[in-house]
């Protein structure tokens, strides 16, 4: 347990900002999964967070622990699978009574229908915060995790998202979005470039200068790095690159390169080439070599994405006639078409769990987004009478889905749902147009 | 002004000395033994003798005249270049939704392209294609990509050679016409010819 938490930590936050982290208490995410956050039809868990104690009283302190308390509920309620029950229906008080176990009385927080409780402490001590974490469940009358978090007044955010992650994983088995990244384009100036943002929209900053044209931003596994076309040298090249640091390659060989998406495990990508005279789907190092082709068929191949085990890639071809997705196994070169329900389906993204494959349809001249099993099946559509609804990517834990929308005076703009396509919103408030994310897939 | 003025009295001054030169010809053409042509030939050379200076100007006038109107078929023909470079970069030609096939309409603009290109054989072009915002990015840029193909494949096959055609795609990124509506988005699945 110690070790998968450590594991998670390690890929969940910036190293240079870690706090120190203790243990306390038993989770027991390893044993139940409370919820099964890819149902669609998910109901709302009602979860109560009331005011933190405060150990020492000062103005400063209590400051911090509103702001940690509205972050802890920001995060959660963004999820789309928990509900917070407004403070006015709350019958105790946990910041006067206590935050733990046996000083709380849970009929208090069952009668008001919380079936999840989350206390906090916090302990300000010049510019340095301690953060007491516990979730209860109610009814059962237990705890499923406990935390304490140090570190600078200004990483309260991040600590509040490790704990929403400790939350996430007692309750699906999976430390969820928080500490996640999205990527995507801004044509925020005149120009397209690359941005990147926190699973909730926060924080937004441009990550490329081409002042041209920039495309298909792409995460890699490790987030470390990331691939995406730009016009720099006026055609579509691949461009790769460190996201910290000054490096990277740039795959430009004639006509277009494209479409990149990473392999899940390895410094590997796939990407749309059209050097051979053809457009053909291959398989590059992260250098940007051609390990090997991928596809060979006359026609468009575009758009891999690889499945989560690595060993499979979906991808859209032209070659029956309209463009459609297609699953190409690595190892066997076997071949099958997925989609079949109207003319016209791009854009596939496989979910982290391995099981669906969302994608976009065009359907009477409406464009939306659309989820079917890996293996066949009837498409469920996800938006609807909304614009155009565009790039699908699935947050990490396969709960979400961020998408482009056009919904809002036919600008299009970046939007999140749930997996079963409720709680459909905007994702972020940006000058101009934004398009085409993709959610890292930090947590593991 | 004075420059064309110059220029008429210089080439006035030439067609003299053409003149002179032709009269100088039709001189050693009398040492030739047949006595018809010698006649005829002096005859000829007997009348531009025997001009009167009326007669001189009109001449001259007539030569200028001839001359202005050499000038004018010059700028026609100039206009004319212009007017086929300009259709050549601005005349664009269009596909239907998802496809990148020409047209017949689309094979008439391109033959009519082939034959600037045969006349311009200096002129390397640069071919764009273009979609509408319907369908998503990547698709959109191989699609594209093909149209831009397809159009130099026609030209290629129209005999020019391949070397002078390059193509690139833009995908829906440059729209032509904004809009979100059937007319906006006919226009906007395009190639389109740059001279580079």
């Amino acid at each position: 347990m110690t070790r998968r938490i450590l594991k998670h930590i390690f890929y969940a936050l910036i190293p240079a900002l870690f706090p120190f982290v203790f243990g306390m208490g038993h989770a027991m995410a390893d044993d139940i999964t409370y919820l099964d956050i890819s149902n669609p039809f998910i109901r709302k868990t009602p979860l109560a967070a009331p005011r933190f104690k405060l150990f020492t009283g000062s103005d400063s302190e209590k400051e911090d622990a509103e702001k940690a308390r509205g972050i802890l509920k920001d995060a959660l309620d963004f999820t789309g699978y928990i509900k917070i029950i407004d403070d006015r229906s709350f019958m105790a008080e946990p910041a006067e009574d206590g935050i733990t176990k046996k000083s709380l009385h849970f009929p208090d927080w069952t009668g008001i229908g919380a079936e999840l409780l989350v206390t906090g402490g916090i302990k300000l001590e010049k510019d340095r915060v301690r953060l007491y974490m516990r979730l209860f469940d109610t009814v059962e009358k237990s705890l499923l995790a406990g935390k304490v978090y140090t570190g600078h007044r200004e990483d309260i955010r991040i600590m509040v998202h490790r704990f929403c992650s400790e939350i996430s994983l007692a309750l699906t088995g999976k430390p969820g979005i928080f500490g996640s990244k999205i990527a995507f384009i801004s044509k925020s100036g005149g120009n397209k470039e690359v941005y990147m943002c926190d699973f909730d929209g926060n924080n937004p900053v441009k990550i490329t200068d081409h002042k041209n044209l920039a495309l298909s931003p792409a995460f890699s596994s490790n987030s470390e790095w990331i691939a995406y076309t730009s016009y720099h040298r006026g055609k579509p090249d691949l461009y790769i690159r460190n996201i910290r640091e000054k490096r990277g390659a740039i795959v430009n060989k004639e006509g277009m390169n494209i479409s990149p998406d990473w392999h899940p495990e390895r410094f590997e990508l796939a990407a749309s080439l059209s050097f051979s005279g053809d457009q053909e789907i291959y398989l590059l190092t992260g250098k940007g070599k051609i390990i090997k082709k991928v596809t060979d068929s006359w026609g468009i191949d575009v758009s891999p994405a690889f499945s989560p085990d690595g060993k499979r890639i979906a991808f859209v071809s032209n070659r029956g006639g309209s463009p459609q997705i297609y699953i190409k196994s690595l190892e066997t070169g076997e071949l099958r078409r997925l989609t079949f329900k109207g003319d016209y389906n791009t854009s596939p993204a496989w979910s982290p769990n391995g099981d669906r494959i969302a994608y976009v349809g065009v359907q009477n001249g409406s464009i939306d987004i659309y989820t079917i099993r890996v293996d066949g099946g009837y498409p469920v559509q996800l938006t609807k009478d909304a614009g155009d609804n565009e790039d699908p990517a699935w947050s990490p834990d396969g709960s979400m889905i961020a998408f482009t929308s056009s919904r809002e005076n036919g600008v299009r703009r970046l939007y999140v749902m749930t997996a079963g396509g409720n709680e459909q919103r905007r994702l972020l408030k940006l000058k101009g147009s934004q398009m085409d994310p993709d959610w890292s897939m930090v947590s593991k | 002004m004075g420059k064309r003025i110059s220029v008429h009295l210089l080439t006035a001054l030439l067609v003299a000395g053409l003149f002179f030169t032709v009269s100088c010809g039709k001189k050693t053409v009398v040492s030739e033994p047949e006595a018809t042509q010698v006649e005829t030939e002096q005859g000829a050379e007997d009348t531009d003798t025997g001009m009167t200076e009326d007669e001189m100007t009109d001449a001259e006038k007539e030569k200028q005249r001839k001359l202005e109107e050499q000038r004018l078929e010059e700028q026609r023909k100039e206009e004319e270049r212009k007017a086929a470079k300009a259709r050549f970069v601005n005349k664009k030609i269009h596909f239907e939704f998802d496809s990148s096939e020409l047209t017949s309409k689309a094979q008439e603009i391109l033959k009519d392209k082939a034959e600037w290109l045969e006349n311009n054989r200096d002129e390397s072009v640069l071919i764009e294609g273009h979609c509408d915002e319907r369908g998503t990015t990547e698709y959109n840029l191989a699609l594209g990509e093909r149209r831009a193909k397809a159009a130099k494949e026609f030209l290629v096959n129209m005999g020019i050679s391949e070397s002078r055609l390059s193509t690139v795609s833009f995908g829906e990124e440059k729209p032509l016409d904004p809009g979100h509506n059937p007319e906006a988005w006919a226009k906007n699945r395009r190639a389109n010819f740059v001279i580079k």
